[in-house]
């Protein structure tokens, strides 16, 4: 139990050292595959101190929901990326909630995101509120097929148990795992702002979303609005390798060499991880607003099918 | 008994070929519609030769081979040449209602596992799984001919039909080859009737969209 609580407790201080690295790290990649030499990888690290040490500027229309929305989107963001066994299972949160827990917990942050785009009451903030709501639409029901693939596959919604069953001998080659793995692909993209749904480079720009709705932040309710939105990159990246390349986790009480050697396993995925967004995002280009209700729908009928293809496999 | 591997490997040709169905239902240009009909030719040779090699049947790599020969290379060219001619080959065919139609797909699908299921509970575990991927298979197939204006689309639906028999005849054991090389041949002379059709409604509307057959039918559009 006691053990529980330190990995739980290191595994929320890694997600969020780990999580602005992460964000420098596929930007420096997309400058150097840009042929430019990029930001250096800390870079991110200092946007936020610079932003923390900023003066607050609110509008006058500002209520308060405007300014608690940042602390609670970074808290619940932060809560959920504590779900994920990033580097060891047997967590001590993981008990209490599931997967279905973690898609919840994301859909309240982008509540409460697009509550603050409109308290303002500027357009920018509605047009990315109003869009960020269309592709949540789709792009949750979407994420809960994925959940509900896995699930009925490894009999449990623990992330934990999906973990262990992945690394077991019962799974073998799957075709609905592999769908799962591409809709879950395209619904982390859409849900992170990257390219072909939203450019994260831009700030001004008539189709973005993200950056439109928290266009009237700044100083430390924007660092904690970016910070939120790089813990979740991780996330995203964390469910990933936790569910299709759960290899090297650190079990419960295998000893602190098991827990080095995860963490090992868990820079390298995430490296892997990260170089791959960058040259799918270097080598595909940002499609319009109004045809990323295809690309969602796409992810939401291979998670559909993904599921309905398990009722005629072997049952493991 | 067959072993777990060999099973999954071939639940992942046909639930491959089922969502290569799918793929064909939304592409809404010509070219790229007959290359994810070779595609699907593709997916289901490998499938089929699959079947051969886990249920040691020889014969199944003739089929396998024809299925790879004809309807994944002669046909797909023979396509292509025939919408350079008709001069459609660029043009982009509106898909109305892509998200129904996806709909209607997946309901198709669940509606042939709830048929197949119940009724095969007798046979194994592989031709349960077949018989109801192929069932999704034809109805996919239908779905895009009753989806489609162009009759050149329309073909390719036909296509993706024969090619969901092959894989119910496959799963079933003991079809003989003489009837699965004279179902491959008939569709290759289907495709050659369809050929000469399509030029010849093509002289008669100045245009392949069937919808004006119906006016000249005289029915309402």
């Amino acid at each position: 139990m006691i053990l529980d609580a330190f990995v739980q407790l290191g595994q929320m201080m890694v997600v969020l050292a780990l999580a602005p690295l992460l964000a420098g790290y596929v930007r420096k990649l997309k400058a150097l595959l840009l042929g430019r030499k990029g930001p250096p990888l800390l870079q991110p690290y200092r946007d936020l101190l610079r932003l923390l040490r900023k003066e607050v500027v609110l509008a006058h229309s500002a209520s308060w929901l405007f300014r608690v929305a940042p602390y609670l989107i970074f808290a619940a963001t932060w809560v959920a990326a504590a779900l994920v066994p990033t580097f060891a299972t047997g967590l001590l949160f993981s008990y209490a909630a599931d997967m279905i827990a973690i898609v919840a917990l994301l859909g309240s942050a982008r509540f409460m995101l697009a509550l603050a785009g409109l308290d303002v009451g500027t357009s920018f903030g509605g047009i990315g509120s109003s869009r960020e709501m269309m592709i949540a639409s789709l792009a949750e029901p979407a994420m809960l097929m994925v959940v509900f693939t896995v699930a009925l596959l490894a009999g449990s919604t623990q992330l934990s148990t999906i973990a262990a069953f992945m690394q077991g001998p019962g799974v073998g080659l799957r075709v609905s795992l592999a769908m799962a793995l591409v809709a879950l692909v395209m619904v982390a993209l859409a849900e992170n702002a990257r390219i072909p749904v939203d450019n994260p480079a831009t700030h001004l720009e008539l189709t973005m979303v993200h950056e439109a709705m928290i266009l009237e932040y700044s100083g430390r309710h924007l660092a904690m609005i970016e910070l939120a939105s790089f813990v979740k990159l991780l996330l995203y990246l964390s469910v990933i390798g936790c569910v299709f390349a759960p290899w090297g986790i650190a079990v419960s009480g295998q000893g602190l060499a098991a827990y080095l050697g995860g963490l090992a396993a868990y820079a390298g995925k995430l490296a892997v991880g990260g170089f791959l967004l960058a040259v799918f995002e270097t080598a595909i280009a940002k499609m319009r607003v109004f045809r990323v209700s295809d690309f969602l729908g796409a992810a939401l009928m291979l998670g559909v099918l993904a599921t309905l293809l398990l009722f005629v496999s072997r049952i493991a | 008994m067959i072993a777990p591997l060999a099973l999954d490997v071939a639940h992942l040709f046909a639930g491959g070929l089922v969502l290569v169905s799918f793929m064909l239902l939304y592409q809404d240009r010509m070219t790229g519609l007959i290359n994810t009909f070779a595609l699907h030719a593709l997916v289901v040779s490998l499938s089929v030769a699959w079947q051969a090699y886990i249920q040691h049947a020889p014969h199944l790599y003739i089929t396998a081979a024809i299925a790879l020969g004809i309807k994944a290379v002669v046909i797909p060219i023979a396509l292509h040449r025939i919408i350079r001619r008709l001069g459609i080959h660029r043009t982009i065919e509106p898909v109305v209602g892509i998200g129904l139609t996806m709909l209607a797909g997946i309901g198709l699908i669940a509606l042939s596992i709830m048929v197949m299921l119940p009724i095969t509970a007798q046979a194994g575990t592989l031709a349960r799984e077949d018989l109801s991927f192929a069932l999704s298979v034809i109805l996919l197939g239908l779905l895009m001919m009753i989806s489609r204006r162009n009759a050149v689309s329309q073909v390719v639906g036909f296509m993706s039909i024969e090619n969901g028999l092959i894989l119910a005849a496959t799963g079933a054991k003991g079809m003989p080859l003489v009837v699965e090389i004279s179902v491959a041949f008939s569709i290759l002379v289907a495709l050659i009737v369809i050929g000469i059709f399509l030029f010849r409604i093509r002289e008669r509307f100045e245009t392949v969209d069937i919808h004006l057959l119906h006016e000249h039918r005289g029915e309402q559009p």
